[in-house]
């Protein structure tokens, strides 16, 4: 048996290898506890992406008393398109005519994070580089998302990051991203990158500011950070009642059952 | 006061059988006192059904199932009403737990011989519990209406496309209602999923309850503790199921529901595997998925389906897994029921049909590459081998007798190798035939020429 257990482990590594590729996500990190980081997301949200994306199963009123905002509040500052607290945060921009204008309509984003991941959407939007091909419509690129029909909407706080490719031998037949770290100046790449004669070798790129916007880099991730977290809190409000719940339940039934393993012990004595 | 109740049930059991039904299937069916840890998931897959059918009760007061509204129903269930969340995840999570129940439930059966003579009604009956289950989780996969569901479906539906003669298209036209899968597919599939499935499902859980009752309860030792009774008829080594197993399995319901309510609290999606994540994003006819996966409860079958080139051998492989367990009692004729006693080889036989079906399940998973296809492919061989070995150990064979079935077995699957020969993939195909090799070799020569297989001595009662 234990031969067999070998072989079938064998079997296994080059489906391990094989199933790599594609660039792994940086740690977004978020913590939907974190009331302040969900309101500054809120706003972000709001401000930034709301004029394409809906939010069409969350409600104002909820918003405001999940993330410990004053319902007036979050009527003054974060309703644009309507004046009643307890409508869903809907969009008036049509399908049709987004789907002229960008070539899909922008998805809703109520479950988006449940659907990509913080990690994912984090990476994303803060991975927007500048790309000249006259074939990019916005004249940007993404590295989570390539040829990504959405334009860097967040350009004016984060600035325009450039694609500073490190030298790489002639042949290259292939290449992927193996990690992504930031830096003071935006992101740093570890591609490995194989040549024609099947050798892989590791070289550094960089997706670095080139024209400065609003923010540092830094300031700018916390930012983005802020923004998933809201779409992370949003994906699942109900979340944080699960979680807590979740610790009383079980609670609960480790007690049922320290008893039930009692009472079956003490009917069980006699059984020999 | 307990006059009168007294006089109720007596007024009752004249009228219908209360008594008579407690005594027989409780207070005094006689079950063998030597159940161990594997005998706790029949009455927990008896909660579990519980549990989907309650839960579904409160989903359907507020899904809807339309094409339009479906998803957003589903999300409205999570948001707005009142712990709705609660209520769909014990239906997500209880479908995998139920699963994951009758699989451990399956495995003893299939440890202690429980399919066996003259338990083989009793299997069959468990049998189609499972297929209509397996019928059931297809059609409530699709009511949430998500890129998952919907291609899920569409996939599952499409292997129908693969009959011969021309049926084949009518027939998916014919599920369909449409088409495309649409409006109309989800409204059938949610009046199957919600009426006709559960319907059948009870009347089947009840005659496999009685069918055992009927037949009685085997054991890890696989000893009929029928056949040793003392002077009033009572098994010597039987114990009344109330209230010695009654209070024994609260214990068991009390340790499945902590794991159960730690999934259902912690990791309602556990991972992607019990709900997985492009079902977040709402079905769209016109966009494929870049993987399209079912639960991890069908993957071992979709891994077989997968790694077989021409589609209808491939569809019939899968069928065909699934149904070869209902002739398993007909397959496997050794007189010993219990792993205990047939000796270390067929705990290796079941060991390794174990790993089989967990790595298919594995590989069914993932996006296809050609070793996990070829992998895949050798797994599914090893999956049929086990029920080709379990006859043959039916009893001692003569050595000619082994070797025909060897050389029968050799023609066939070089044939099939034959067939699907790709030279890119020689070495690939020659190295994976090792472990076909090695398994036969090892179970067919090994039972001839070790004492692997010889049976240890089945004790006169239970242990």
């Amino acid at each position: 048996m234990k031969r067999i257990i070998a072989a079938i482990a064998l079997g296994l590594v080059p489906l391990v290898t094989l199933g790599a590729g594609g660039a792994p996500p940086m740690s977004a990190d978020t913590d939907i506890t974190n009331q302040k980081s969900l309101q500054s997301g809120a706003k972000v949200f709001v401000n930034y992406c709301m004029g394409c994306h809906s939010m069409e199963f969350m409600r104002y009123s909820r918003l405001a008393d999940d993330i410990g905002l004053d319902r007036d509040l979050v009527a003054e500052h974060l309703m644009f398109n309507t004046d009643k607290i307890g409508d869903l945060m809907t969009i008036a921009m049509r399908a049709d005519d987004a789907a002229g204008w960008f070539g899909v309509p922008p998805p809703d984003l109520s479950v988006i994070a449940r659907a990509r991941g913080a990690d994912w959407l984090y990476t994303y939007l803060t991975t927007f580089y500048a790309d000249s091909n006259p074939a990019r419509p916005f004249g940007v690129n993404n590295l989570m998302f390539p040829d990504v029909g959405m334009p860097h909407v967040l350009w004016s706080l984060q600035g325009v990051q450039s694609y500073v490719k490190a030298e790489r031998p002639a042949d290259v037949i292939s290449e992927h991203i193996e990690g992504i770290e930031p830096n003071d100046k935006g992101l740093t790449l570890r591609a490995a990158v194989t040549t024609k004669d099947g050798k892989t070798s590791h070289v550094t790129d960089m997706l670095q500011v080139t024209i400065p916007g609003s923010m540092q880099p830094a300031e700018f991730r916390r930012t983005v950070r802020d923004l998933v977290n809201f779409l992370d809190y949003v994906g699942e409000p109900a979340k944080l009642a699960r979680i807590q719940m979740g610790y009383w339940v079980i609670i609960f039934l480790a007690v049922f059952a320290v008893l039930a393993r009692a009472l079956y012990k003490d009917y069980w004595r006699d059984v020999h | 006061m307990k006059a009168m109740l007294t006089g109720l049930l007596a007024w009752t059991d004249a009228r219908f059988p209360l008594s008579k039904m407690w005594n027989e299937h409780l207070a005094n069916y006689y079950a063998p006192k030597n159940f161990n840890f594997w005998y706790y998931f029949g009455s927990l897959a008896l909660l579990m059904l519980v549990v989907q059918i309650a839960s579904g009760i409160w989903l359907t007061m507020f899904y809807k199932p339309s094409a339009a509204e479906a998803f957003a129903s589903v999300e409205y269930i999570m948001r707005e009403v009142p712990m709705g969340w609660f209520i769909r995840y014990m239906h997500s999570t209880g479908g995998s737990f139920f699963f994951l129940v009758v699989y451990l439930h399956m495995f003893r059966g299939l440890m202690y011989g429980s399919y066996k003579n003259p338990r083989e009604l009793l299997w069959i009956l468990g049998m189609l519990i499972y297929l209509m289950m397996m019928v059931e989780g297809f059609f409530g996969y699709l009511l949430p209406w998500g890129q998952m569901s919907y291609w899920g479906a569409q996939v599952i539906i499409s292997l129908f496309g693969a009959l011969p003669f021309d049926l084949g298209e009518p027939l998916t036209l014919w599920i369909r209602g449409d088409y495309v899968i649409a409006d109309a597919t989800l409204n059938r599939f949610f009046a199957l999923h919600v009426a006709a499935v559960p319907l059948v499902l009870l009347a089947l859980v009840g005659a496999h309850v009685l069918a055992l009752h009927e037949v009685g309860s085997n054991n890890p030792d696989g000893i009929e503790i029928k056949e040793n009774k003392d002077a009033n008829g009572i098994p010597r080594d039987g114990i009344p199921f109330h209230p010695y197993y009654t209070v024994k399995d609260i214990w068991g319901v009390a340790v499945c529901l902590i794991l159960f309510a730690a999934v259902l609290f912690f990791a309602p999606t556990f991972f992607g595997y019990f709900i997985e994540q492009p079902n977040f994003v709402p079905a769209n006819p016109l966009k494929t998925p870049e993987h399209i996966a079912p639960v991890w409860y069908f993957t071992p079958y979709y891994a077989i389906l997968r790694a077989i080139p021409d589609k209808l051998t491939g569809v019939i492989a899968m069928f065909a897994s699934v149904l070869v367990f209902f002739v398993l009692p007909w397959l496997d004729r050794n007189p010993i029921k219990s792993v205990r006693y047939r000796g270390p080889m067929f705990k290796m036989l079941l060991g390794v049909f174990v790993i089989t079906f967990i790595v298919l399940g594995y590989l069914g998973t993932q996006a296809p590459t050609v070793a996990g296809s070829e992998l895949g492919f050798r797994l599914g061989q090893l999956y049929f081998s086990f029920f080709l070995i379990l006859w043959l150990h039916s009893k001692t064979r003569a050595a000619s007798f082994n070797y025909t079935v060897l050389g029968i077995v050799a023609v066939l699957f070089v044939f099939f190798d034959a067939i699907r020969f790709d030279a890119d993939k020689a070495t690939l195909i020659f190295v994976s035939s090792l472990l076909v090799i090695g398994y036969y070799v090892f179970f067919v020569l090994g039972s001839m020429y070790t004492k692997l297989n010889e049976p240890k001595p089945v004790p006169e009662r239970v242990t």
